[in-house]
């Protein structure tokens, strides 16, 4: 790279709970290619579905508050690893271009909000930034017989003109990191579909109907293993995994990835660095076949 | 000159938010205004006699209308004014319609405004001069530009009435859209039997000459007498000998060539002949895949051919046809549906355009009539229609309907019924639109008779599962979400403007819509006009049109040419520029910007001089704001008459 990278870092809430192995294996990925991330300081909360569900200004507010810190660390992109908080940060900086609800918003702040950052997704660097051909340069353990299917959830690139990311019916960013780190990539026709997001609370037979589908058409191509970029798909995928099969009579064993952690293992970092072991669909065996695969190579 | 106004009320239209009559009690002041009034409709019987009248009575000179746009009127009105005696150059006309009224609301801004445009058209009067138009001969010869069904339409009506005809088509054979179809609606019948031979007549009238597989290069001149340029594109077989035997076709060994007139199903071999219908029925190679071109070797045609006819150092080759109109029949393109990404963008092989399935259809097509998935060649259970795929719909810039798809979708269902009677038919719709003759009819009977499943609403994604498609979608009327399993998806793929229509429109200096459609002269009352004199349309070219509407045109094009030829000689429009040969110094300058090659140089007593070609020059002006010495002049518009219409709105 000629440049070095430099981003504000905004975590987001699931990374201090359910999506910790997300945030861990972010960071590790980044720092093993030297992109600098730098926290953003006294973040806060984006909003996420709650808020925007009430009121707009008051979601605005809340991340209008955090482009703001951004701002005031004099870096001009931050990156965010989930999905939900991007479509959060963009939407506040997309609305706010209105003066009126603008002027709404800065009512509700200590101080006028400056929202001229942009938000990009740690998917969205690698890929557009970092550059995949790069990527592959830096695989020291490639992925070798792993068969995986990439599932990019329903908000990762939509709506199109906010997120600005990828095909909007037929998105390729894993896909592509995938191949480069030698894992075989299964073409997954429901990459963009809902997994039933938030209702696996309100309505939990919801989740059970979308995500069991996504398991069932992920096994049905073949898939050994599905890997998202999102906290909740991830979640509702990976957690209720057991929930599902019992509610669908399947006897899914699918591991879910987050692509940072293969990205992470083909780049050599250690497991624990990647938090592979807060999975809760364990990945023993698949990752065993990859080493047993390089073994083989290798004799 | 004594000068009397007229300001419409146009109904409604100008008095409700105009003062006609205070924009004619205004007119009363000023200079040489003799008589004005407000008249109701102006363009009427009674409001053109009162024009006749009050001229008689007040021994008027000239007549200045205060209405709609002259490109509406003026024509009316000049007529008007002639009836009376005067010259049709003594007439003026300020638009308070479209300029005034219908633009603003504020009834005191609006009636100072008309007083200021009847006053500039006043003092423009005043400095017109009758003018009169000359007459000149004409070719009767008509260009007629697309083999479509339109096109020979056109060309057989104008043939059959006695004129010489020129048709150019740039595929390597007549019949256009129609030609691939299996079947036509309502009737379901044979699309190449009513076709074809009409395309055979082309083939053998005495009066056509066609050049299939040829461009327009250049068009010059003017109604009456166009020059036309046209492009033979290098087919690299003498056409004259060919016999279109097909040998050459047989044994080529080059079999990748890309397969227009089948839409991409199957490829040809590199030589080849469209389809065995095809007019002229001659064989032309496709250099892209010819491997004697590409790599020096085979030549197998040439050592095949029995009369020789193959030429690989064959060039493009130009003539030039003389006309005196010129029929524009240049059709459609399919929309590129790759853009819509919910439907696999071109991904999956058993997603195909309903052209593509008309092919398929087709007895003479490439799997001989039967249905076959393009993926593994099985035959299909479930197929599923989807409609308004690139019509109707904003987000890729094509909001129009393109008024045929509802019914070829009813047609190919009734048709896949015919060929698999174990299959099932499902149709994904916005609306039904079926306005025509027997049209609504046939719509029912693929839904009562044939079992079509029509589903009303948008799909919203197709996928892959296992070797069948998965297409979900919405039903609107259910409020719920379908999924049907399908074998073969065929979209009903929308019409766009031809690829290089807008070139051509240029070349024909006609004008084009948003969407690359052609203008008409008037959506209602000059259907099959154009604003630029001698050039007519028929069909597709004007907007997505059926074959029956595209057929009326062609004859409708083909009356208005008759109805031109019917006189030996034009009026030529006396409005052009006129050199004072005391002035011009022979710079030269209006030689080098006249876009219509309008201006030539002559000699005068020695010395160079402009000179302006009546026929040629179309009144744009561009010479007289070019001329440094003030020595060409527009006719009725010379800087005069423009400066002192500039006075007239800038007194103060």
């Amino acid at each position: 790279m000629n440049k070095p990278l430099n981003y504000a870092y905004y975590p987001g809430c699931s990374s201090t709970g359910t999506s910790l192995e997300y945030d861990m294996s972010s960071r590790a990925v980044c720092a093993a290619l030297d992109i600098n991330l730098t926290d953003v300081p006294d973040w806060s909360c984006c909003g996420s579905t709650p808020a925007h569900t009430v009121d707009h200004s008051l979601s605005s507010a809340l991340s209008a508050r955090n482009l703001d810190q951004v701002a005031s660390m004099g870096l001009d992109s931050c990156v965010s690893p989930c999905p939900s908080c991007l479509a959060n940060l963009k939407t506040a900086k997309h609305r706010m271009e209105d003066a009126g609800f603008r002027d709404k918003v800065n009512n509700l702040l200590d101080k006028p909000a400056d929202t001229r950052v942009e938000t990009k997704s740690v998917l969205q660097i690698l890929v557009e930034d970092y550059g995949i051909e790069n990527i592959r340069k830096k695989v020291v353990k490639p992925l070798t017989g792993l068969v995986v299917g990439a599932y990019y959830g329903c908000i990762l690139n939509r709506p199109a003109e906010l997120m600005q990311f990828d095909d909007l019916e037929h998105p390729m960013a894993m896909d592509n990191i995938m191949e480069a780190l030698g894992a075989t990539v299964v073409p997954f026709p429901l990459k963009v579909e809902c997994c039933g997001a938030s209702f696996g609370i309100p309505r939990k037979d919801v989740v059970m109907r979308l995500s069991g589908k996504l398991l069932d058409t992920a096994h049905g191509i073949g898939a050994m293993a599905l890997v998202t970029a999102c906290p909740l798909c991830q979640m509702n995928l990976d957690m209720r995994q057991n929930q599902i099969n019992k509610a669908n009579g399947s006897k899914h064993t699918m591991p879910i990835f987050y692509f940072t952690q293969l990205m992470g293992l083909a780049l050599g970092l250690p497991e624990k660095e990647l938090g592979i072991g807060k999975l809760c669909v364990s990945p023993r065996n698949v990752l065993d076949a990859i080493d047993a695969n390089l073994k083989e190579k290798a004799a | 000159m004594k000068i009397g106004v007229f300001v419409c009320h146009c109904g409604s239209n100008i008095e409700a938010t105009v003062d006609t009559a205070a924009v004619a009690a205004a007119s009363r002041e000023f200079p040489d205004v003799v008589f004005a009034t407000d008249t109701m409709y102006t363009c009427s019987e009674p409001g053109q006699d009162e024009i006749v009248a009050a001229i008689k009575e007040h021994n008027l000179g000239g007549v200045v209308v205060a209405s709609c746009t002259p490109r509406m009127h003026e024509q009316t009105f000049r007529r008007t004014v002639e009836r009376a005696g005067l010259n049709r150059y003594l007439f003026e006309m300020a638009n308070i319609r479209e300029h005034v009224s219908w633009i603003g609301k504020d009834r005191e801004s609006n009636t100072n405004k008309s007083v200021d445009l009847v006053r500039m058209a006043t003092e423009k009067l005043m400095r017109n001069r009758p003018l009169y138009s000359k007459k000149f001969d004409i070719n009767k010869r008509v260009l007629v530009i697309g083999g479509g069904v339109a096109g020979i339409q056109a060309a057989l009506d104008c043939a059959d009435g006695g004129l010489e005809v020129v048709m150019v088509e740039k595929a390597p054979t007549i019949g256009g859209k129609m030609a691939k179809l299996d079947k036509t609606f309502p009737t379901v019948d044979c699309s190449s039997c009513i076709l074809g031979p009409r395309m055979v007549d082309v083939a053998q009238h005495p009066n056509i000459t066609l050049y299939a597989y040829s461009e327009i290069e250049e068009i010059n001149g003017y109604v009456g007498n166009f020059e036309i340029k046209v492009k033979k594109k290098a087919t690299y077989v003498d056409w004259d000998s060919c016999t279109g035997c097909g040998i050459c076709m047989e044994k080529c060994p080059s079999k990748k060539a890309t397969d227009t007139f089948n839409e991409g199903i199957g490829k040809t071999t590199a030589i080849n002949i469209p389809f065995p219908q095809a007019i002229p029925k001659k064989a032309k190679i496709d250099p892209d895949f010819c491997t004697k071109i590409q790599k020096g070797k085979c030549g197998v045609c040439a050592k095949l051919c029995p009369s020789g006819c193959i030429n690989y150092e064959m060039q493009d080759e130009f003539v030039t046809e003389k006309v005196g109109a010129i029929v524009t029949a240049t059709g459609f393109d399919l929309f590129d549906w790759s853009i819509y990404g919910e439907y696999g963008a071109g991904r999956y092989p058993d997603v195909i355009t309903s052209l593509q399935y008309e092919r398929m259809l087709s007895a003479s097509g490439p799997t001989g009539g039967h249905i076959k998935r393009p993926s593994d060649g099985k035959e299909p259970k479930n197929v599923v229609f989807i409609q308004c795929v690139g019509s109707r719909d904003k987000s890729v810039g094509r909001p129009y309907c393109s008024g045929f798809c509802c019914m070829y979708t009813a047609k190919q269902a009734i048709l896949t019924k015919d060929h698999l009677p174990d299959s099932q038919s499902y149709v994904f719709y916005m609306d039904i639109r079926a306005i025509g003759k027997l049209y609504d009819e046939f719509t029912r009977r693929a839904m009562e008779e044939y079992d079509t499943k029509y589903i009303r609403g948008r799909v919203s994604m197709i996928y892959p599962q296992g070797d069948r498609l998965l297409v979900r979608g919405a039903d609107t009327l259910m409020g719920a979400q379908v999924e049907v399993d399908a074998d073969l998806v065929v979209l009903a793929v929308g019409a766009e403007a031809a690829a290089g229509a807008g070139e051509l429109a240029e070349k024909l200096r006609i004008s084009y819509d948003s969407y690359g459609f052609y203008m008409e002269g008037h959506p209602k009352l000059k259907p099959v006009e154009t604003n630029t004199a001698g050039v007519y349309l028929a069909g597709a070219c004007q907007g997505p049109k059926d074959i029956p509407s595209s057929v009326g045109q062609g004859s409708a094009a083909a009356a208005k040419v008759l109805g031109l030829f019917s006189k030996d000689q034009l009026e030529s429009d006396p409005q052009v520029s006129v050199v004072d040969i005391k002035r011009c110094i022979g710079c030269g300058k209006c030689i080098q910007t006249c876009p219509f090659g309008a201006i030539k140089e002559m000699e005068f007593r020695g010395m160079a001089k402009a000179d302006v070609i009546e026929t040629i020059c179309q009144g744009c002006g561009i010479c007289t704001s070019t001329c440094p010495q003030g020595a060409v002049q527009l006719q009725h518009f010379t800087d005069n008459q423009i400066l002192s219409e500039v006075n007239a709105l800038c007194r103060f």
